[in-house]
């Protein structure tokens, strides 16, 4: 039996009837780190100490709910005791004074932390190369990349480095990476998550979830992310909570085609992947129809305009006075701060940080930001609308497979269409799903995006669950094939 | 403008009020002044990476009482914006403030000097947090010169009031008054202690001046850094005179700040450039818009204490005091309070009221110290006066009723302020207590007659009037502690 590849729920029933323990699981996962990490590089910080400690912990097998499951959390959430840099070079050696509340929520559900995974430096790309200490590789293929910005989340779900980890998005962060690496990515409706310890980047976008090896895993996560927390206040008690879904099918399921995300720039193995999994659909029973969201040209540009715009006011406080990163020998306050944010972010961040700046200034402010703001509940709407008709929207979830390493590094905009499925759905606050449908020939994988209304996680997740049945996607990354 | 034109100068205020709540605008620290540097602070208020700001429901109430005072409309949802810009003392880089839908528009407060009333409207109330305090070590305190900067944040994020006033005002006068009434007025409401050295109340203002009886604005410039009420006086005086200055010398009045200095009492222009910002305001993300019912509205207004005009009204009415004695009673909540809480055990109203604003109000401006009728602890003594409403009841009652003459009291008061003594004891010790026994005096009486046989027989001879030299003579010679009652009588018989 490789432990490696076990899901979480699987683990945890092993623990139980005591199979297996908490230790031998754990340890299961440092080793496949020990042989693959060199290559894939999906951790910023690995905490092996503490991991021990944490799955020696009496109780670790079968106390609390989700006792000695190996975790990766990504390193955008402030973890009390181990280094939290959010990939920036800002915030290298950063010891948070706190724990983020979900994280804190799944150490006292019993998790093992294995370590902190790599990103794009403050959640800022979709393939992982921003990260100020180098990119993670793509299980599937080392000359690729996992997408981003949880990139190594995805990486070590894919790649045998966690049973399961916890990830962010604010434009498609936790679903594109978990397409291009095969695995399942939930971004839940905005506040079912509390945000108060994850490092902002939009914030009224931004949302915690998680990415899972199957469409239960991530249930079975999301009962112990979800709540209210008086911390933040735009997180909100989730109406109707989640649950473990039944393996049931498709039966009077009303689901729409997002077609203008299929059809305009989408790779033919995508496309393909996604009509074999509509199909495999309709026969377990789903009323398959096309949706139309008339404003979705306009939702790239609007993000673009939005997300660096409170990016810009959010990253204000990395200013080198209290702490993190400082240059040094700079003259006088202002000499300070501008030596600080040049030597401290990377081209991607002050970009963006650019970008915000300029959209919110005087002058222009109107013409940008609130515009776009008007865009964003144009496109709220028509989500509104299609779920008057439909249960469900799919669409593929990134219009292509994972690219390689430095393809489009220098094309910052062909790099921002590659979230296009994901970024409408991340304007209008609602649920969405990513799991795995298919490979192309070059047997990389693609992942099929679910959309609900909000609050609908929990059936979301069923008609996922429902969904992964129907498609019967088995594969795993080479690097847990070839492991066993 | 040609010289001898009549000016009228157009000022403006802003008055930034601190919430004397018990926790900061967003966090649980604690919001008092002072403390041990840094010690008052948390992953919020330091922001630290993924903090994020909560509301405290604690200011909102503080500052719909403030709304409601002030006769404003408060809105049904107002909006928080961030207002950006760096600073070392500002963490986030980003200060939550309001912007364009603030807590509460359009109220006015008036004020009366010289027997005319001033309406000044209220363009605005809005409510924000206040920054943390840069203190740069070198000779001069300023940041020009320092070796070194050291950052405060125990005042970061404490809740504060922003108040703005419409250019209602047309003297320097008039806006100290404003000032001065709307303090007492926040000090009634229990929200700020006002305290305008230690910054929990900090008033900039707009002026400009025209030609009297015009209806055109002229140029207006921001004057800052008035710390005192007579600085504000001071400062806007100054502002006038050289806005005026510059007119008449045919040279135009440049929109800038204009920064007061203290210690000379002069006015400076700042260079416009460097004081331009863009503070790129946007809604605040991390909250929602504050929806205020009518409810809670409704509960503010019940729950709001007496208001100085009101108290004022009703020691007219139901204590029949004379309208200057109220007005003057009520321009201090903590002069006022205690006034009330003495008739309790002193029911002379007028000699009251005398006393309160006589020897008692010369001992509290001398002294600097405050009145408080709660039980004052050796703590507090550096501020507050020992003087207990009881303790000063009994006082008043010993003159009454002849214990003390009032001349001696004239010293008991000031002893039982410094050592919270009462008066009996100090009557005591000093052999103070009034001599009304008439053999005493009689012997007192007859001494002096015989000491000044001319005046006797001036006396005598019609000149009715110095009987009053003889009755300072017998209390001279008493030490003031002659009952002067008994001393008029019996002198009249004798004489
Ligand atoms: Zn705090």
């Amino acid at each position: 039996m490789s432990l490696i590849k076990l899901t979480a729920i699987e683990a945890l029933e092993l623990m139980k009837r005591g199979e297996i323990s908490a230790d031998e699981l754990t340890r299961a996962y440092l080793e496949q780190m020990d042989r693959r990490e060199g290559d894939l590089h999906a951790y910023l910080e690995i905490s092996r100490e503490r991991a021990l400690d944490d799955a020696a912990r009496p109780g670790a097998d079968g106390g609390p709910p989700l006792a000695g499951l190996p975790t990766g959390i990504k390193d955008v959430f402030c973890t009390r005791g181990i280094v939290t840099t959010c990939a920036s070079k800002m915030l290298e050696h950063y010891d948070p004074v706190y724990t983020a509340t979900c994280v804190q929520q799944l150490i006292d559900a019993g998790i093992v932390i294995l370590g902190k995974t790599n990103m794009d430096e403050f959640a800022m790309g979709s393939s992982t190369e921003n990260s100020a200490f180098g990119p993670t590789r793509n299980p599937w293929d080392l000359q690729r990349v996992p997408g981003g910005s949880s990139g190594g989340s995805a990486a070590a779900v894919a790649g045998g480095e966690a049973i399961w980890a916890l990830g962010s998005d604010t434009g498609g962060s936790i679903r594109q990476p978990a397409a291009l690496c095969g695995v399942v990515g939930f971004k839940p409706t905005y506040g079912s998550v509390s945000r108060y310890g994850m490092i902002a980047f939009a914030s009224s976008f931004d949302q915690a979830g998680p990415i899972t090896r199957t469409v239960n895993d991530a249930a079975l996560m999301m009962q112990y992310l979800t709540g209210k927390d008086p911390l933040d206040s735009t997180s909100v008690e989730h109406p109707h909570g989640f649950s473990i879904p039944v393996d049931q099918d498709l039966a009077g399921a009303k689901i729409g085609v997002i077609t203008k995300l299929v059809r305009e720039g989408t790779d033919p193995d995508v496309e393909s992947a996604f009509e074999t999994a509509v199909e495999a659909m309709s026969a377990a029973g789903a009323q398959i129809g096309e949706a139309t969201l008339q404003h979705l040209d306009y939702a790239l540009p609007a993000y673009y305009i939005l997300a660096p715009a409170e990016a810009s006011s959010n990253l204000a406080r990395f200013d080198g006075v209290r702490y993190g990163f400082r240059a040094a020998g700079a003259e006088g306050i202002t000499q300070m701060y501008e030596e600080t944010r040049s030597q401290g972010f990377g081209d991607e961040v002050k970009r963006r940080i650019m970008l915000g700046t300029f959209a919110l200034s005087s002058g222009y402010y109107e013409a940008y930001y609130g515009q776009a703001q008007k865009v964003r509940s144009l496109i709220f709407q028509d989500f509104e609308r299609a779920f008057a008709e439909f249960d469900f929207l799919i669409s593929p979830t990134t219009p292509t497979p994972a690219f390689e390493l430095g393809e489009k590094a220098d094309d910052p905009l062909s790099m921002y269409l590659s979230d296009i499925c994901t970024i409408p759905v991340s304007l209008a606050g609602v649920p969405a799903i990513s799991i795995p449908c298919g490979v192309t020939l070059q047997g990389l994988p693609v992942g099929l995006q679910i959309i609900g209304p909000a609050f609908s996680g929990k059936r979301v997740l069923q008609a996922a669950r429902s969904a992964e049945i129907a498609i019967g996607f088995d594969k795993v990354s080479p690097l847990i094939e070839e492991d066993v | 403008m040609a010289a001898g034109t009549a000016y009228e100068p157009v000022i403006g205020l802003e008055i930034h009020v601190e919430l004397s709540t018990k926790s900061k605008m967003f966090c649980g620290c604690e919001a008092r002044f002072g403390g041990i540097p840094n010690t008052r602070t948390c992953p919020v208020c330091s922001a630290q990476p993924g903090a994020l700001p909560v509301i405290n429901r604690e200011a909102i109430r503080h500052i719909a009482r403030i709304a409601l005072a002030l006769d404003c409309r408060i809105a049904p949802g107002s909006i928080f914006h961030r207002k950006n810009y760096f600073y070392p003392d500002l963490p986030k880089g980003y200060q939550i403030s309001q912007y364009d839908m603030p807590f509460a528009v359009e109220g006015h407060l008036d004020v009366t000097m010289d027997g005319e009333q001033h309406r000044v409207g209220i363009e605005r109330v809005h409510q924000e947090e206040d920054t943390g305090k840069n203190i740069h070590a070198g000779e001069s305190g300023r940041i020009a010169g320092a070796i070194y900067s050291l950052i405060d944040f125990n005042r970061c994020g404490i809740p504060l009031v922003e108040i703005v006033t419409k250019p209602d005002i047309h003297s320097p006068q008039v806006a100290r008054s404003f000032l001065n009434k709307l303090k007492n007025t926040l000090q009634y409401l229990d929200v700020s202690d006002c305290n305008m050295e230690e910054g929990s109340l900090r008033c900039d203002a707009n002026v400009s001046v025209r030609p009297a009886g015009s209806d055109l604005l002229g140029v207006k410039t921001e004057l800052k850094n008035m710390n005192s009420f007579k600085h504000l006086e001071k400062g806007l005086a100054k502002e006038i005179e050289r806005q005026i200055g510059l007119l008449e010398a045919g040279r135009p009045v440049v929109q800038q700040t204009v920064h007061y200095e203290v210690a000379s009492g002069e006015v400076h222009p700042m260079r416009s450039k460097e004081y331009a910002h863009d503070y790129r305001y946007f809604p605040e993300p991390d909250l929602s818009p504050l929806e205020i019912s009518q409810d809670f509205v409704d509960d503010v207004r019940t729950g709001m204490p007496e208001l100085p005009s009101v108290r004022a009204a009703r020691y007219v009415t139901e204590l029949n005091l004379p309208e200057y004695d109220a007005e003057v009673l009520t321009s201090n909540r903590d002069t006022s309070d205690f006034f009330d809480e003495t008739l309790n055990y002193f029911d002379d109203q007028k000699m009251l009221s005398n006393w309160v604003m006589g020897d008692l109000g010369a001992y509290l401006n001398a002294s600097g110290k405050k009145l408080s009728i709660e039980t004052v602890s050796p703590g507090q003594a550096d501020q507050l006066c020992w003087l207990s409403p009881a303790g000063f009841g009994e006082f008043l009652a010993m003159i009454k009723d002849g214990e003390i003459a009032a001349a001696s009291g004239k010293a008991v008061l000031p002893e039982m302020c410094e050592t919270g003594k009462t008066a009996r004891e100090i009557v005591e010790e000093k052999g103070l207590a009034q001599i009304s026994d008439t053999a005493r005096i009689e012997a007192l009486i007859d001494r002096v007659i015989e000491a000044n046989p001319e005046q006797r027989e001036q006396y005598k001879s019609g000149k009715k009037q110095v009987l009053g030299y003889f009755v300072g003579q017998v209390m001279k010679e008493s030490g003031g502690r002659a009952n002067p009652r008994t001393v008029n009588e019996i002198l009249r018989e004798k004489l």
